[in-house]
């Protein structure tokens, strides 16, 4: 009888795992008939008011870009605080703070930018999109960073520091070099994370059909606009909310996995 | 003569109430080994550590009594424990090296391992780097097996060449004294003995401390011993008179086994 | 040079503080207007974007509590417009965000819990690794993307099999389920790993079957981990906004059935903030308040008293 419950029990479990194994496969697949069925190189080479996604494609990685550029040395600067510098009380409080704000919902950043930028400013911008997902980004490498640097073993520390180099040499020279691996597989997973965001940038940069490096005002994003796109009566529009589904996952799942694909190395 | 001199010197670690090392007069004699021994929790390591003020790492500890050394340019004695300042601090280290337990290589390549702490000092010529290292190198007794490689990671080192190059990393800044935390206990046994020549070796030019739980090992290579138990110094003297002749009975068990 | 750097990482760590009390702050500012206006009823209005008339004494037809069409004048007895205002409540959204919520905890609980045993404790080593990986692929898709899915593929079987509308509740909620699957997952994973192989090589040797190892061992000595795993989901789930949009129907009334559409605060804000403006707007960010101070208690909980690190 007890055997009969640990087989059943087994089984299930299996079961389990085919199930979450089967809705990625699902995905994946749809994505792949669907994108591929409206797929055409014209993509590339026009912009949404002909058809393609070429802006789409370049306003989302500028975005991302944009957002790396401004969250990841000041997650990085707070993980080496928290880390290396903190004393106790305050430093457990912020990397608490910033545990908690990975998982605070997106569209509240969004509104927040909303408040604090576009309407002081008069209207969307790509500059406030880039915030958006800057603010998104940084609790993450705050928590990549602080992880991956406690692993690195005190008395490595110490040894820079027995041999005369300053605190912030040893954390450059030495400890940020020990655990930079790690680091810099967490940071490509955050930018695969932002690059894939919607509600952000909704009110913040919003999109835009033509193509655009002015960031000043509104800007054209993938994400933002295959939310328009499937929303629109046409069949054509449809269409198009599929291919560039396709390209947006495979985007972030490539950069997902090079990212995973650096640490596998280390072993 | 001494490079070092503790008097009566005490230390407590922060948010304990008790010192771990309690009033501890010893000194440390010049171009000599110093071996500090005694049974685990002993303070020995304390002690060490305290001698390049690494403690400071982690603040909020209590200092008390005097550590001296000895500025062979002009002859003072200066009290290290006094020392406030971060480029004080940093001086201080250039003349008092550490080499841990566990061998700690740098990230980087041998070259540059060896060379860090010149590079820190503020040394820039290139030639003179190159030098410098090649003769730290020699002097860890590693130049002949790494010659050819020196721009490969450290990492790839096995563990007793990667002690050595720990020891020609300290001594390529050519400090006074060198402060060795029970260098040998991660090694095997050929490693060991590779190191311990290297000690003898080193003495020449280098005064040496270095704590080690393996009797054997202080009465091979020291020509002073410090006995501690429990926070105290129970007994220093020449390191043949500790062993075949000691003065205090607790040493005598220690060193005959009674316990350990 | 020390100094510069030690003072810069350190206001980059207080750049973290200060973006947090800067979002309440901001919130709390912009929903002033609505929260002034309707105080915490607003939690209970059920009618949004509703006008009524102040005066209800004056006017010929229609009862205050009518949906009025937004371009219809009421006339008062001496023919002068009727002085009306527009009241907003945030009830439907609430509920809605809450029951999607319930509804996604409840389909991925048990096949969460079935992956996490799954790669903790039956799969082999390199067979866990590949699955494991394959799961936390899962996670990373965009959330438009399950919405795109969600509408197109997975919606329209759910309708078939439960009858009712493809956007409603109950899809809304079943997608959402799937995308925190893999979160859960994980994370019940990481926390099972934690139980001393000794403990379950104790019980093995007792001649205990891997059910009740599982049960008996691993899932009490986990607990907490395991817990603080689905609370932790739960606060994430709160603030999903995309594929909740493309799923839930959208609108402002309240769920008659699990398969009526409804909406949730996301995506009320999702629709909305656009065109919003006034108390309209603040009643938006009365609801993105709530929101994020619901997101933040439960993820403080998960964390605080269930998720404790070792650090």
């Amino acid at each position: 009888m007890r055997l009969l419950v640990n087989k059943i029990f087994l089984v299930l479990s299996v079961l389990s795992a085919m199930i979450g194994l089967a809705f990625l496969a699902w995905i994946l697949i749809t994505l792949f008939i669907k994108g591929l069925g409206s797929f055409h190189f014209k993509l590339f080479l026009n912009d949404l008011i002909d058809g393609g996604l070429r802006n789409l494609i370049v306003g989302q990685f500028i975005l991302a870009g944009l957002a790396a550029f401004i969250g990841i040395p000041l997650g990085m600067a707070a993980g080496i605080y928290i880390q290396e510098y903190g004393r106790g009380k305050y430093a457990n409080l912020i990397r608490d703070l910033s545990d908690i704000m990975m998982s605070a919902p997106s569209i509240v950043i969004g509104a927040f930018v909303y408040a604090v930028i576009v309407v002081p400013t008069g209207g969307t911008s790509g500059f406030a999109g880039a915030i958006a997902l800057a603010i998104m980004m940084i609790p993450v490498v705050i928590n990549t960073t602080d992880n991956m640097l406690s692993l690195v073993p005190r008395e490595l520390r110490e040894a820079g520091i027995a041999l005369g180099a300053s605190k912030y040499r040893v954390i450059l020279d030495i400890v940020i070099k020990a655990a930079k691996v790690g680091i810099m597989t967490g940071i490509l997973l955050a930018f695969a994370r932002i690059i894939g965001e919607t509600a952000p940038l909704l009110f913040t940069s919003e999109t835009s059909n033509y193509f655009s490096l002015d960031l000043t005002e509104s800007f054209p994003s993938l994400t933002v606009s295959i939310y328009d796109l499937a929303n629109e009566p046409e069949e054509s529009s449809r269409d198009l909310a599929w291919a560039a589904s396709f390209i947006l996952t495979l985007l972030v799942l490539v950069i997902n996995l090079t990212g995973r694909f650096f640490t596998r190395n280390k072993d | 003569m001494n490079i070092m001199h503790l008097k009566k010197f005490s230390f407590t670690y922060p948010g304990v109430e008790h010192p771990s090392v309690r009033s501890i007069t010893l000194p440390i004699v010049k171009n000599k080994i110093t071996a500090l021994i005694g049974p685990s929790g002993c303070g020995k390591s304390t002690l060490l550590r305290s001698m390049n003020r690494i403690h400071d790492v982690y603040p909020g500890n209590k200092y008390d009594g005097k550590i001296e050394l000895l500025d062979t340019k002009s002859g003072k004695k200066n009290n290290i424990l006094e020392i406030q300042k971060e480029n004080e601090l940093i001086k201080l280290r250039q003349q008092v090296g550490m080499i841990f337990q566990k061998p700690t290589p740098f990230p980087m390549s041998i070259f540059d391992n060896v060379a860090y702490g010149l590079k820190i000092a503020g040394l820039k010529n290139k030639s003179e780097l190159a030098d410098r290292v090649e003769q730290a190198l020699k002097d860890g007794a590693l130049w002949k097996e790494v010659h050819d490689r020196l721009g490969k990671s450290a990492m790839g080192l096995s563990g007793g060449q990667q002690q050595r190059l720990c020891i020609a990393r300290a001594v390529a800044v050519k400090p006074e004294v060198l402060l060795f935390d029970e260098p040998t206990s991660a090694l095997d046994p050929i490693s060991t003995g590779a190191i311990e020549e290297l000690l003898v070796e080193l003495k020449k030019d280098i005064s040496i401390a270095i704590v080690t739980h393996n009797m054997q090992q202080a009465s091979r290579i020291s020509d002073y011993t410090a006995f501690m138990y429990l926070g105290d110094l129970v007994e220093y003297d020449k390191t043949e008179t500790i062993f075949l002749n000691p003065a205090e009975k607790k040493t005598e068990d220690y060193i005959t086994g009674r316990f350990g | 040079m020390e100094k510069i750097f030690q003072k810069l990482s350190l206001a980059s760590a207080t750049l973290v503080f200060v973006i947090l009390l800067g979002i309440f702050f901001t919130l709390f500012n912009s929903s002033k207007l609505a929260i002034d206006e309707f105080g915490f009823d607003f939690i209970t209005n059920p009618d949004w974007n509703k006008e009524v008339v102040i005066d209800s004494s004056s006017i010929i037809e229609n009862e205050s509590d009518e949906i009025i069409d937004e371009d219809e004048i009421l006339f008062d007895e001496d023919d002068e417009e009727a002085e009306t205002s527009t009241i907003y409540g945030g009830l439907v959204p609430i509920v809605g965000t809450l029951l999607t919520t319930l509804i996604a905890l409840t389909f991925a609980l048990p096949i969460a819990m079935g992956i996490a045993v799954f790669l903790a404790e039956i799969a082999p080593q390199n067979i866990s690794h590949v699955v494991g990986v394959a799961i936390e692929l899962l996670a990373a898709i965009p959330s438009i993307i399950f919405g795109m899915w969600g509408l197109y593929y997975f919606a329209p079987i759910v309708a078939d099999i439960v009858g009712g509308y493809q956007v409603s509740l109950l899809t809304a909620g079943l997608v959402l389920g799937v995308m925190i699957l893999p979160f859960m997952a994980a994370i019940t994973r990481d926390s099972m790993n934690t139980t001393p192989g000794v403990l379950k090589e104790s019980a093995y040797a007792l001649g205990a079957t891997k059910f009740e190892v599982i049960k008996d061992i691993i899932f009490p000595y986990s607990r907490t981990g395991i817990i603080g795993s689905i609370i932790l989901a739960l606060g994430r789930a709160l603030g999903e906004t995309m594929a909740v949009a493309f799923l839930i129907g959208s609108i402002f009334v309240l769920p008659t059935a699990i398969n009526s559409p409804t909406i949730s605060i996301p995506v009320a804000m999702a629709n909305n903030f656009g065109e919003a403006s006034g108390v309209g707007e603040s009643a938006l960010f009365y609801l993105a308040l709530i929101l994020f101070i619901i997101s933040f208690a439960v993820i403080s909980i998960a964390k605080f008293y269930f998720l404790k690190k070792a650090n």
